[in-house]
């Protein structure tokens, strides 16, 4: 079936593949051409001049300006405009070099709209697709050269070829193998482990159950975090990245224990994952009275005295809990690491 | 104007190498027909232009390095603070080079315009139709560089390694970690090994500057020599056909009026860099990645994205160990390509549709095309939507309702509201056509009403002029594909009968409802009609005077 059986004019019309349009009203051709008052009075068209002289001469004085103002204006000035305020050389040389662009651009199209001949002119349009005599030239050409090549008579230098370059993608890829390292069990582990303290992520501090009131909630870090920022930046950027805790304490009357944490807290006070279950942001805000915690950017809401089970959001997973204990001399410390991996989920990760 | 047959030396000396006379002869003078939506798409190209511009001048003095240092510039609420270098020649870019906040903000406010113009551009594509035969290859290279220009954008904004874009960056490793079985693993070789990691800068920094300018600029450069070479659309009109393209020459009105353009697209982004303030990463602080400020927003055009992630709801399974998170695949690495896809595919599905297979070079307006247009506006619908989203809780916080609702009122409203907005606009569309007819059969509607001897009442007409009507009328007859024959002339019934079924179902309902131009005979006998009810009128004098009589008395 002739998928252009349906058209009302063959594509292989004389002109190519367009579509005719030119019923039922027959086209009357252009319109005739109404000149602008500038074609017709002189003074006009002199004034035109004027101002996109004046705009041409504006934008160079503006263009010196900036020079000017480059030099003369100190970094550090502030201009200020009531509750607004901004660096005062950045400004006025973006003032200067904005308008002078802006003047040269329209002086030049008002100069095009006003002044220069604006009749209408027509271009014929030719299809896209070549004529038949292009067509059976080319392919005369490149059945020749075909020919000659023994391209498609020696089969076996044809297929060794398409072998030999069909490989070569492979070393293309093998070659980006060491970008970085194999995952392995990275995102199972954090640097938290038995015995290592809770301290404060501000003030480095260790903290004392005693030191927290109910209703208080403290973003924490692992001790053993800080020392390694002297190590290596990176290695405590990554570290940070999934170990960073919140404790909050709540009425231990109002804390729902999931099974098998009851010895996870200390005196009502709770350790969990910071980083968000959803995309791992760091989670920021807490609302005391209901003990919801919400992650700042997609909005996914965790129940702090319900295991940090999702009440809300995108997020299809609770924070993982940190179970605490505490040291001899009465420090918060980490009864173990976490028991699942922290932060969004992953394909393996079961 | 004397004519001369040798060029003045300097030019002559070119001209002896390359032969400029041949290459200018044809297109000193091209045409290229006058629009204002002609002009989207050159606000695109010289936001670029200004990109790489104001670019440059960045690259001098932004070092692409992790490497930790101690913040000693002029900002003195950072002074002391460990940061990347990549934040702290950010930072001097802004405090201690004159004039480096003031090309960072044009270099940002052009890059967010730059992604505008293309979307901007793509819609006045879509709404006439500029992308049938032969224009669908270039809508595909527009539409990689609409992609292209995005993961740019996006890059750009993970550079200055500030608070914000590393929240932005992790949550894009977040994302890329739910993707079945390769995630973690495209994860670690992206970021070479977990999370922040020290080398996402220096590796972004060259796919920025480098790798997607660069494939950008080839694919401008395709982009503009086949507008060349196909001629640019026009809209019909008296003189204006299929075989023509009407307008001004290239040079000298078209050099003057693209070119002033280009000094007045860089003129205003000077000025929104010079007065708008835009990123102030020294108000963020370096990346900590246990920190994160409320209110974090990306650039306008992830927003959509955002939205799609903020508003699924929290779907994950669990099984035979491993973890699909539904929360992810489906709004963060389902939905958007597959959104770009059909967008992309979009010529080639219609064409399938419609049959047709013809050169059109002139452009639909948006109603006499009203399921494209319905379509069209129901994809703007789910992306408005679903870049609503992505500011739900500012929109909560600012209107002062529940952030709850706002989300569960989107979660039903992207699946809703395109459905509507295809309705609307469709219905539209199609009321907008019969107004079209009925002007070019009864003329203008002159607001005299008449009595007649025997008391009737009826309303002038004056007729439309014969370039309107023409204007009106030149578009296509449209004709559903049909299905053909079951049997051929052998009684060989046709192979793929359910395909076509398929396919002249699809047709019908593209072309349901819209109103067909009349025919000649049409045309001639609603002339007649109204002259015999004496309804199409010259206005006279008389009637003139009888208005201002009547309305005098009101």
């Amino acid at each position: 079936m002739s998928d252009d059986k349906n058209l009302p004019v063959k594509p292989e019309d004389e002109h190519g593949s367009a579509v005719e349009v030119a019923e039922p009203i027959p086209d009357p051709g252009l319109e005739p051409h109404e000149p602008r008052i500038t074609d017709i009075d002189p003074k006009a068209a002199d004034r035109v001049e004027r101002q996109v002289s004046a705009m041409f001469g504006l934008a160079t004085l503006l263009v010196l300006g900036s020079c000017v103002a480059y030099f003369a204006i100190p970094r550090d000035s502030i201009l200020e405009f009531g509750p607004l305020s901004g660096n005062a050389n950045n400004m006025v040389i973006g003032l200067c070099i904005g308008l002078a662009l802006f003047l040269i651009g329209a002086g030049a199209i008002q100069w095009a709209k006003k002044l220069m001949v604006d009749e209408e002119i027509s271009e014929d349009r030719h299809p896209a697709h070549s004529s038949p005599q292009q067509i059976a030239e080319i392919t005369e050409a490149f059945q020749q050269g075909t020919a000659e090549s023994g391209f498609t008579r020696r089969k076996m230098i044809r297929n060794s070829l398409i072998g030999a370059l069909g490989v070569l993608g492979l070393p293309a890829i093998i070659l980006l193998r060491d970008l970085g390292p194999l995952p392995g069990r990275a995102l199972y582990n954090t640097i938290w482990a038995k015995g290592i303290r809770v301290v404060n992520d501000v003030t480095d501090r260790p903290i004392k159950p005693s030191d927290m009131v109910v209703g208080q909630l403290v973003n924490a870090a692992p001790a053993n975090l800080a020392a390694l920022q002297e190590e290596s930046p990176a290695e405590y950027q990554n570290a940070k990245a999934k170990s960073a805790v919140i404790v909050v304490r709540i009425k231990p009357s109002e804390i729902r224990t999931p099974p098998g944490r009851e010895n996870w807290g200390v005196d009502g006070i709770l350790c969990y994952s910071k980083i968000c279950t959803h995309v791992g942001c760091p989670i920021s805000l807490y609302e005391q009275t209901t003990h919801h915690v919400l992650c700042p950017c997609h909005q996914s809401t965790f129940d702090l005295a319900d295991g940090a089970k999702v009440v809300f959001g995108p997020a299809a997973r609770p924070l993982p809990q940190l179970p605490l204990a505490v040291d001899s001399e009465g420090y918060l410390v980490a009864q173990s690491g976490f028991t699942e991996p922290v932060g969004p989920s992953f394909f393996e990760r079961g | 104007m004397s004519t001369s047959t040798e060029f003045p030396g300097p030019v002559k000396w070119v001209d002896d190498r390359l032969g400029i006379a041949k290459i200018g002869k044809k297109n000193l003078r091209k045409v290229f027909p006058d629009h204002w939506s002609f002009m989207l798409g050159e606000i695109a190209l010289y936001s670029f232009i200004i990109l790489i511009l104001t670019g440059i001048f960045l690259s001098f003095w932004f070092k692409p390095s992790m490497a930790e240092v101690e913040y000693q510039g002029s900002y003195s609420l950072l002074k002391g603070l460990h940061m990347s270098e990549a934040y702290a020649s950010t930072l001097d870019i802004t405090f201690d080079v004159r004039g480096g906040l003031l090309v960072r903000q044009i270099h940002h406010w052009a890059a967010v315009l730059f992604i505008a113009a293309m979307m901007v551009h793509l819609l006045r594509m879509f709404f006439t139709g500029a992308f049938r035969k032969p224009r669908e290859l270039n809508w595909l290279i527009g539409f990689g560089m609409l992609f292209l220009g995005i993961i740019e954008g996006f890059l750009g904004y993970g550079l200055p390694d500030d608070l914000l874009s590393g929240t932005g960056l992790r949550i894009t490793n977040g994302m890329i970690q739910a993707s079945p079985v390769v995630g973690t693993y495209m994860n670690f070789f992206i970021f070479g090994g977990e999370f922040p990691g020290d080398d996402f800068v220096s590796r972004f920094f060259i796919v920025h500057v480098l790798l997607i300018p660069g494939i950008i600029l080839a694919l401008v450069t395709v982009h503009l020599f086949l507008v060349v070479y196909h001629k640019h659309t026009q809209y019909a009109g008296p003189g204006r056909t299929q075989k023509n393209v009407v307008g001004y020459p290239l040079f000298p009105v078209y050099t003057a009026k693209a070119g002033g353009f280009f000094f007045v697209v860089f003129g205003i982004t000077a000025l929104m860099g010079a007065l708008m303030q835009i990123n102030p990463v020294w108000l963020y602080g370096p990346y900590n990645p246990a920190e994160v400020t409320a209110g974090s927003q990306p650039d306008w055009y992830m927003g959509w994205l955002e939205g799609a992630v903020r508003i699924f709801p929290g779907f994950e399974s669990t099984f035979w160990g491993i973890t699909i998170s539904w929360n992810l695949l489906i709004p963060a690495l389902i939905i958007p390509p597959a959104f770009v896809t059909i967008v992309a595919l979009y010529p080639f599905i219609e064409g399938w549709i419609t049959g047709d297979k013809r050169e059109h070079h002139l452009l639909d307006r948006p109603r006499d095309v009203p399921t494209r247009t319905g379509i069209g506006v129901a994809f703007i619908t789910f992306y408005a939507l679903l870049w609503i989203g992505g500011g739900n809780d500012l929109i909560a916080t600012h209107f002062g309702i529940s952030l709850n609702n706002v989300t569960w009122f989107l979660r039903f409203a992207v699946i809703l509201g395109p459905i509507l907005g295809f309705w609307i606009a469709r219905r539209w569309a199609i009321s907008l056509q019969r107004a079209d007819q009925e002007r070019l059969l009864h003329g203008l509607e002159t607001g005299v009403i008449m009595r007649d001897a025997d008391g009737k009442y009826t309303e002038k007409h004056q007729p439309i002029s014969t370039y309107e009507a023409y204007s009106l009328t030149a578009r296509d007859r449209v004709v559903p594909h049909e299905l053909g024959p079951e049997t051929d002339e052998n009684g060989v019934r046709a192979p793929r009968r359910a395909l076509h079924k398929a396919r002249a179902a699809l047709s019908r309902f593209y072309y349901a409802d819209a109103v067909q131009k009349p025919t000649t005979a049409e045309l001639e006998e609603a002339h007649e009609h109204a002259h015999d009810a004496d309804e199409i009128h010259e206005l006279t004098e008389d009637t003139e005077t009888y208005r201002e009589v009547t309305s005098d008395r009101s």
